[in-house]
């Protein structure tokens, strides 16, 4: 049984982040699921700054995550708020229909 | 004074041509042939004054061009033989105005017509009198473009309109060698003054010149480039082609243009660079040798023409010939004297032709003419004067310039002048041969009109009629009042002063008498053959045809020139044409130029535009992307 250290933490991290990441791109269907994998990417950071924490023997870092979970519920929020009124004015939220940007 | 025989023309175009509309058709031609006639009046005097008291002078009107060493003035040079080009430039214009107050009348551009010939008659004052080459140039291209608008005077039809195109880029390969004749008297003179290069010239009477990888003399150059830029203008065998289809302009035009002044200004050329020329034996023999195959030719063709205005056309052509083979051996004078008389009766012949064709209501075709004679008196004796003039008959005009200018073809002791005197005789009796044949078919015979009743012809009025009496009076004494004038036979007097040069005095001998009298009986023996073959025995002149069918067809067909310069020149620089716009400038310029970029823009831009899907994820992916390879290029930094 090996000794889980920093390194392992920091890969689960960046393998989150990457999910998160991806799941972004990859995903055609739901902006939900964007939105989920925002989350999954600020979760990344987080598991991130709390090893470091540890690490380091600093609690800054965890009470920094405290600081974001708190941002990223508000942001949440904010977000699936803002789809809600972007379903009212367009009717849909498929990822592939929303392509106003393109003038 | 002399000053307003060139404005005077001047003035009336611009009053006719800008004024016209408000003075009305009458006023503009009241104004256009009294301001012309005028200056045909002031010329006489100026005349006057040069044969009698040997006035000479060169007014300086104006600096034109004063650049460098290069000075060139506005000038009016008179002397012996500019008052002669004066005289009949402004008479025959004057009268070939007055004449088509009554030829024009039923036409409704009558003032744009008049402008047009009092803009002409300006244009060759200017040449007649210039005193330097640029000058001569201005008024070279000025009459060449009053002839440009009066062939293409009734613009509404398409042959008058591919007439006058043809004259102008005919006249246009003349004048590229006049113009290089001009430049290379520049560059070897540096200067362009008539006086001044007449002097140099003796200095550089050996010096060579490369002229396209040729080594050739200097002078002999610059004559064969001025002489190129007169076979153009005067109709020269293989520049001539443009002379009968000009025949599409107005009759008044073709007398005044294509028969009195323009087309000679090609022998005034030669004859006023005589100082040249006579240094320049290889060119006086070109001058001669194309001088009497134009004569040659033109008459042949004008034996089988059935339009009375081409035969007289390529009458003008032949006795042009016979002029420039005068210059050719020497003779400058007597070439001016048939410059001078030949004005007279082909004026008159055009003139009166004109007044035939206006009697048979616009028919040109002599096969269906005939038979009028009583019905046009007038016109009828007065083109049976022309025709006796034209063809040499004793006692008138051309009979003394034309006589002349064959025995001096023969005194002139050279091989060539032997053969220009051979040639000269025959044509004569060519000459006499269409000209009777214009007159019989014209005037006896049948009637052979169907289109029109005999009834029907009629006698022109007053007003044509009366300038046709003043050029036939010119056409029967011209001759022989002037002919010691000109020729000087008693070897007393110098009319010509300076401005004809003889290298060596003309010969004062005379030709045998044999010699001096067959053209005379040939010419005169020709009007009872003629009468014989076109009235008499119409079969006879009929089987001729027949037998020689190859000869009448090459005859009929002008010795295809027009067919050959068809294929040679026209079709080849079409498919030149056709090649430059078909493949190098729509598939090489515009493929690799405006439209191959514009070509490349585009895809490019339908690439470009894929990027702009509107989809977040894609951009924050490449928001992503860049990050990334910014970061990387941080950190391997």
């Amino acid at each position: 049984m090996t000794e889980i250290g920093l390194g392992h933490y920091l890969t689960l991290g960046a393998v989150i982040f990457s999910i998160g990441v991806i799941g972004i791109f990859l995903n055609r269907k739901n902006i939900i699921v964007i939105l989920m994998s925002i989350e999954l990417i600020l979760l990344a950071v987080n598991i991130n700054l709390v090893s470091f924490s540890i690490y380091l023997g600093d609690l800054t870092g965890q009470v920094f995550t405290l600081f974001i979970l708190t941002v990223a519920a508000a942001e949440a929020a904010i977000g699936l708020a803002i789809i809600v009124v972007y379903y009212r004015n367009a009717g849909t939220i498929r990822v592939e229909e929303i392509d106003k940007l393109k003038g | 004074m002399e000053i307003s025989i060139l404005a005077l023309p001047l003035i009336a175009s611009i009053i006719s041509g800008f004024f016209g509309k408000f003075i009305g058709d009458r006023n503009s031609e009241i104004v256009t042939s009294l301001l012309v006639s005028i200056s045909a009046i002031l010329s006489a005097i100026v005349f006057y004054e040069v044969i009698f008291n040997q006035y000479e002078e060169n007014i300086i009107i104006a600096t034109w061009i004063n650049s460098g060493s290069l000075e060139v003035n506005w000038s009016m040079k008179i002397d012996a033989l500019s008052s002669v080009m004066l005289v009949v430039v402004t008479f025959v214009s004057a009268l070939v105005h007055i004449y088509s107050i009554g030829y024009m009348s039923h036409d409704p551009h009558k003032p744009r017509f008049m402008a047009y010939l009092s803009l002409f008659t300006f244009a060759m004052l200017m040449l007649v009198t210039a005193d330097n080459f640029i000058q001569l140039f201005f008024g070279w291209e000025g009459v060449g473009l009053c002839s440009y608008f009066l062939i293409g005077f009734w613009f509404k039809k398409e042959t008058a309109n591919a007439a006058a195109i043809k004259a102008f880029v005919v006249n246009r390969v003349g004048d590229f060698g006049f113009a290089l004749g001009i430049f290379l008297i520049f560059y070897l003179f540096g200067t362009v003054n008539y006086t001044e290069v007449f002097n140099q010239i003796p200095t550089v009477v050996d010096e060579k010149l490369n002229f396209l990888g040729i080594q050739i003399n200097a002078v002999d150059l610059i004559c064969i480039l001025l002489f190129i830029g007169a076979m153009g203008k005067s109709a020269q065998i293989f520049l001539h082609t443009w002379l009968p289809d000009a025949m599409e302009g107005p009759t008044p035009v073709s007398a005044l243009i294509h028969a009195a002044t323009m087309v000679t200004a090609g022998v005034f050329l030669v004859v006023r660079c005589s100082p040249i020329y006579e240094y320049s034996e290889l060119a006086l023999n070109i001058v001669t040798v194309v001088g009497m195959s134009t004569a040659f030719f033109a008459a042949s063709v004008a034996l089988v023409q059935t339009d009375i205005k081409k035969i007289i056309a390529y009458s003008t052509c032949s006795q042009l010939g016979y002029m420039f083979f005068a210059a050719g051996v020497g003779a400058y004078n007597v070439a001016m004297f048939h410059l001078f008389t030949h004005a007279f009766f082909k004026a008159l012949l055009f003139l009166g032709s004109g007044s035939v064709i206006h009697a048979f209501k616009d028919e040109q075709n002599i096969n269906n003419m005939g038979g009028v004679w009583r019905k046009l008196p007038y016109t009828y004796a007065l083109m049976i004067i022309g025709t006796l003039a034209l063809t040499g008959f004793p006692l008138l005009s051309g009979f003394y310039s034309k006589d002349a200018i064959i025995e001096f073809a023969y005194l002139s002791g050279t091989t060539t002048g032997y053969y220009a005197a051979g040639i000269g005789i025959f044509t004569a009796f060519l000459t006499s041969i269409y000209s009777w044949r214009l007159m019989f078919k014209t005037f006896h015979g049948q009637y052979n009109n169907k289109k029109l009743n005999i009834e029907e012809t009629h006698e022109s009025p007053l007003v044509m009629l009366i300038p046709l009496i003043i050029l036939s009076l010119g056409a029967i004494f011209a001759g022989f009042i002037f002919k010691d004038l000109f020729i000087g036979y008693e070897g007393t007097n110098n009319f010509w002063n300076k401005s004809i040069f003889f290298l060596e005095p003309l010969s004062t001998d005379h030709p045998p008498l044999w010699f001096l009298v067959l053209t005379p009986t040939l010419v005169t023996l020709s009007i009872p053959l003629a009468y014989y073959l076109f009235v008499k025995n119409k079969n006879f002149s009929a089987q001729l045809v027949n037998i020689n069918e190859p000869l009448y067809k090459f005859l009929l067909n002008k010795w295809y020139f027009d067919e050959i310069y068809e294929t040679l020149f026209v079709k080849s620089s079409k498919k030149f044409g056709l090649f430059l716009w078909k493949f190098f400038d729509v598939k090489v310029i515009d493929g690799f130029g405006p439209d191959g970029i514009s070509g490349i823009i585009k895809k490019f831009s339908v690439k470009a535009n894929k990027f702009q899907s509107g989809y977040i994820y894609q951009y924050a992916f490449i928001m992503l992307l860049g990050f990334s390879a910014f970061l990387t290029f941080l950190i391997v930094k």
